[in-house]
Formats: structure tokens, sequence, C-alpha cells
């Protein structure tokens, strides 16, 4: 359950330096005349593509960096605090 | 700039995630404390990442591109005498308080320790900060998509402003800190090509070196002035900060940069997010790390432009004049991208550019929001209310904050340099501030009527002196001299580092004064907010990689190691 931040990273990281690699196959040469004369399009485009599928890897295999309160004991701390001095009335989530 | 094709797809790409982060996270936020405080389950690394990305706003980026033209390597005391020992103290020395008191925000940590009073004061003057500082974002947004691109400033404001809104709205605290950390990576893939190139073309750092000379020389300075950070800092004559060693070290490396990592809300948000007490200590530590090489990557493009303007290397750089024949400083980074990127990375490198901007944004308005909910609205306005409640009021403060931001945005076009206009906000606020913290945490003596008393009269008297005293060669008006004209300052940057030396002095004389003449609290009431009452968090269950101390002493010596290099 979740959303681990290195899968969104890794995806458009890979996609933009897939992009960047394929594109620098057809782009006139000349171009590169400003960056002194280096394709950069081609080597950060691999550069930026293999971080993205590292990055993917590792969100996917690790799964979720948040929790939603209910399963996060600090959280559960946070809530039962604010209960306890009045902050917040006592409630059950209606989501649930 | 000729924008093609390609570079508005990459463009497209990031506001496709961007958005689709928050569409993402929209059903996890369920109860106020997942919209605030993303549950406080978040890992030390992400909240690391975002605690420095949320100060990576306009000011960084363009206000530390341009200081690093006008002023040279000494811009890096900003991070190595400044944010890093600050850094630090509030990982080792503050964390256990902000995290351990459960405290939800900063003003609700003074509220703890002090009294209601205090919080109000803070809540109220930091809740305008904020939207001051988001306003300041927008506003470089606008002008620079108007230069760049030629986009219509109020069409760019607009844009930005709807995309943070979209994102907070719906993934409150934590759709802002995955922003956070996609932006960080966007910024060092974005410019890490483009110090490697602009180095290149001014033949390495010791073409740099000798390029940056002739700048020196031809202002008036030594060679060393610009590529030599702490050499030239005995006299405020010889550098071109105009600011000595005491007024840096005390008035930026301590009062200022302590003032604004130590107490500011905005960051030490991302650190209450976190999933345990020891990844809130660690939070600051592990962004303190590539905070130390950050100034490679936004100060170093600036000297880089300066140097090539002086001296053209082989792509014939050079920054543009003013209409008034002064260079255009602001402009050195995104100008750069804009000569040395090819289409394709150049839509990699203004995606980098406009990615901070509005995370710097977002970092504003999702502090607003908590502040102004838990510390404005639930304080005194309505309490006791559901926690759906308050979750709608969140999202409400983010509508209002985004729009009171654009407000601010048009007000925010008076000074030339936005890092100096910030400096002088935090001067006000801020500054005392850390006195207030200072003797909170470690002195069980002061009491709340001190605390609020001194941070008055510590605002107060950064009014006063910014009243009487003016930079050299400016007007009497918002630089200011506007109570009359008693001193000064060789520069703007020493004018608004010895405000925040005379606020915080005031602030920590008049908050131990009041405090010896007014009623102690009972030391019971204490327990968990003051550092002589608390038990020190253990670290004894950590591997020794993940422990604070550890790596508070690594980051010292690392950056002590970079004063010494670039001495």
């Amino acid at each position: 359950m979740g959303l681990d931040i290195r899968t969104p990273i890794g995806l458009m990281f890979a996609i933009v330096g897939a992009l960047l690699t394929v594109a620098s196959f057809f782009l006139n040469g000349e171009i590169y005349h400003r960056s002194l004369g280096i394709n950069v399009n081609f080597w950060w485009g691999i550069v930026m593509l293999v971080f993205g599928l590292t990055m993917f890897f590792f969100g996917k295999r690790d799964g979720s960096t948040v929790k939603p309160t209910a399963e996060s004991l600090e959280g559960l701390k946070i809530e039962a605090e604010e209960h306890r001095t009045g902050a917040e009335v006592n409630t059950k989530n209606e989501n649930e | 700039m000729n924008l093609t094709i390609l570079d508005w797809v990459i463009m497209l790409i990031y506001f496709v995630f961007v958005l689709g982060i928050g569409f993402a996270l929209k059903r996890y936020m369920k109860t106020s404390t997942d919209f605030f405080l993303s549950g406080r389950s978040i890992p030390a690394w992400i909240t690391g990442l975002a605690f420095i990305s949320a100060n990576l706003g306009a000011q960084e980026v363009i206000g530390m591109g341009a200081s690093g033209a006008k002023y040279g390597i000494a811009t890096s005391h900003f991070y190595w005498i400044g944010a890093i020992p600050a850094m630090v103290f509030v990982g080792i020395f503050m964390m256990p308080f902000y995290y351990g008191s459960k405290a939800r925000s900063v003003p609700e940590y003074l509220k703890l320790r002090f009294d209601e009073k205090t919080r109000g004061f803070n809540a109220i003057s930091f809740a305008a900060m904020t939207v001051f500082s988001s306003g300041v974002s927008l506003y470089a947004v606008g002008l620079l998509l108007g230069s760049l691109l030629g986009w219509d400033f109020n069409f760019s404001i607009l844009v930005a402003a709807v995309i943070v809104l979209v994102y907070v709205f719906l993934g409150g605290l934590t759709s802002a800190i995955y922003n956070e950390v996609l932006q960080f990576f966007l910024i060092v893939f974005g410019f890490l090509p483009l110090v490697f190139l602009g180095l290149r073309d001014a033949g390495g750092w010791s073409g740099l070196q000798t390029r940056l000379a002739t700048v020196a020389t031809s202002n008036g300075f030594a060679p060393g002035a610009w590529s030599e950070s702490w050499r030239f800092m005995g006299d405020p004559s010889s550098n071109p900060m105009g600011v000595e060693w005491f007024g840096l070290a005390m008035g930026l490396g301590f009062v200022l940069s302590f003032g604004y990592w130590c107490t500011d809300f905005l960051v030490v948000q991302r650190a209450m997010a976190a999933d345990s007490m020891s990844a809130a200590r660690r939070t600051p530590l592990i962004a303190a790390i590539p905070k130390m090489f950050f100034p490679f990557l936004v100060i170093l493009p600036g000297m880089i432009a300066i140097a090539l303007t002086h001296q053209v290397g082989q792509s014939g750089f050079a920054l543009p004049a003013k209409p008034d024949g002064s260079l255009n400083y602001d402009m050195a980074i995104p100008l750069m991208l804009g000569h040395y990127f090819p289409t394709g990375m150049l839509g990699v490198g203004l995606t980098a550019l406009i990615a901070s901007f509005m995370s710097g944004m977002a970092g504003n308005v999702t502090a607003f929001n908590t502040v102004w909910t838990y510390d404005i609205y639930q304080s005194y306005i309505k309490r006791g209310a559901s926690d759906q409640h308050y979750l709608w009021m969140g999202r409400m403060a983010t509508v209002f904050g985004i729009l009171a931001s654009v407000a601010a945005a048009y007000v925010a076009t008076r000074f030339n340099n936005i890092m100096d206009m910030l400096q002088l906000v935090f001067a006000f606020v801020n500054a005392p501030l850390f006195a207030t913290f200072l003797l909170g945490m470690f002195w069980k003596r002061s009491t709340g009527h001190g605390a609020f008393l001194g941070l008055l009269s510590g605002t107060f008297a950064a009014a006063v002196h910014h009243g009487l005293t003016l930079p050299k060669g400016a007007v009497v008006g918002i630089k200011g001299g506007w109570f009359g004209h008693l001193h000064t300052y060789p520069s703007e940057m020493a004018q608004n580092f010895w405000t925040a030396i005379f606020a915080w002095t005031t602030c920590f004389v008049v908050t131990i004064v009041i405090s010896l003449l007014t009623k102690p609290r009972e030391q019971e009431e204490l327990r968990g907010l003051v550092y002589s009452l608390t038990e020190k968090p253990s670290e004894e269950h950590l591997a020794w990689y993940k422990r604070p101390v550890t790596l508070a002493a690594v980051v010292l010596f690392l950056t002590l190691l970079l004063n010494i290099i670039f001495w």
C-alpha cells in the first residue's frame, strides 16, 4: 500500500533519458556546437536512463515510502495527543 | 532562447509526473495528520532531500548564481559557515524537542514551552513571511519565463500557481515532499552538465581562477578576491561582499543561518514528518551532505559567467548589461542554460529551473497551511472540531495561501537582488527567534513573558537598526535610513548581517532580564521541552552510520575540509 517516491522518479528519468538518447540520433550534429562539440543529449541521456531504471527497480522492490497515519506509530501518537488536549474531538474516522 | 518540440515534451512530462504524484497520493489523505504531517511515516533519506529542496527555490538558484557572479566564491559562506553548522545543530540538539514534544509545528512548540502569546506572535509573523517568500518564488517564475520564453508575466504566474495548488491540495505535505525529492534530482541532473561545460569553457578550475583574477583586479580588489573565500575577510573594503569576518561569522554564520535552519517551520516541517525520532534527527544531517556540495552546482555557474564576461572563452558567453549599464547578475544561470545546452538538454535544464521555483513555493504553501490550521484556526477560531473539518480547512488554507502568494508576487518587484530582500525579512523575523529557542531549549528558567517581550523587542530592534543605517550609495527608503542616518555600511549584506546581530542580542538580553523578573514554570511541566529536563534519545540500538552523532562528525569534518581547500 502506498506510493514509493522512487517509482515515479525512476520512471520519469528513464523516460526523459531514453527520449534524449533516441533524439540524439535524429538531431543535426550542428547543435552540439554550443555544448563545445560534446553530444550532451546522448551521454547525459544514457546517464539519466540508467539512474531512472535503478531508482525504478528499488522503488518496485521496496514498496512504499509513506504510510497512512493509522499504520504509523508516530502518527497515531500525534492523533492521541490531539484527542487528549481537546484540539480535536475523538470521532471514529468516517472513512473507516 | 529557441525551444523545439523536444524541450516542450520534456517539460510536459515533468508536469504530468508532478500532477500525477498529487493524484496518486489523494486517496491516502484521510486525516489531517496525513495532510499536514504525512502521518509521520517518511524515511529519513526522503525527508532529508526534501529538507534542502524546500529551501531550493528562487532565492537559492537564481540568487546564489547572481551572488556567485557578484561576490565570487565568498558566497559559499552561506553554506560552509552558514547552513551546514546550523543543520548539524538542529539535528543533534533541537530535534529531540521538536519531534519528542509531539508539537505539530514550530509555533506549537513555543506554545508548549512558553505560552499562547509567544505562539501567536510567531504563527502570525511566520504565516505572513511564508506567503511573502512564496510570492517571491512566483515573481521569479514570471520574470524568468518572460525573459527566456517570452511568456506573459501573468500567464506564467497563473500556470505555476495552479500546478502547485493542485498537487498540494490533493496530496498535502506528502505530495510536496515527494515533488521536492523529484526536484532535487532534476536540479542535480539539469545543472551538472552546465557546470561541466562552463568550467571546460573557462579552461578548468585553474583557467577560471586566472579569469576571476582579472575580474577582481578590474573591480579594484586583490586578484584572489573572487576565488578565495576567507583570505580577504579581514577587512570589509578588501572583499566584494563588503563584510568582515566578525560580521560574517556572527551575522550570517550564527544568527541568520541558525535562525533560518533551526527555527523556520518550512524546513523543520520536513523533519517532523519523519517516521521516528532518530529519522527526524538524521533529516538535517543527511540534507547537509549534498548541501555542502551545492555551491558547485549553483554558485560556480555564476562565477563562471562573470569570468567569461570579463575574458571571453571559446564559446563567446558573456552576461548582458541592464539598461543602466550594470551587469544582469540574476540572469547568470538561466542564460548559461540557453547558451550551452542544445535542444533536449535545454528542456531538462529549464525544467529543473521551473521545478525549483515550484517546489520552493510549495514548501512555503505547506508550511503556511499547517501553521494557519493548527496554530491560528484551531487555536483561536475553532477548537475541538472533527479531524475531517481540519483536513478541509487545510485544503482551504492551501487555496488562500496561493491566492495571497499571487498578490505578493505583484508586490515583490523593488529589489535588484532577490537574496538581499529575503535576508532582510529573515533578519527582522527570524534573527531574534533563534535567541528565543536557544533560551527556551537550554535554559529552564526562561519564561513566557520573557520570550514574548524578547521577541517583540528583537524584531523592534531590527527595524530600528535598519531604520538608522544605510548601505553605501543607497538612498533613504526601503534600503533603510528612514528613522535618520547614523551609520553607513559598506554593503547591503553587511547591513543585513548587523541588523540580525542587533536583533538577536536584544532578544537574548531582554528575554533573560524579563525571565529573571517573572515567575518560572514548574519543572514538571517542562519535561521533554528543555535540555536539562529531558532524557537523551538513545542511539545504542542503531547501526553506527545511522547514529546522528556519527553523521554530524562526518558532516562537520567535510565542511571544515571544504573551508580549508577554498580558503
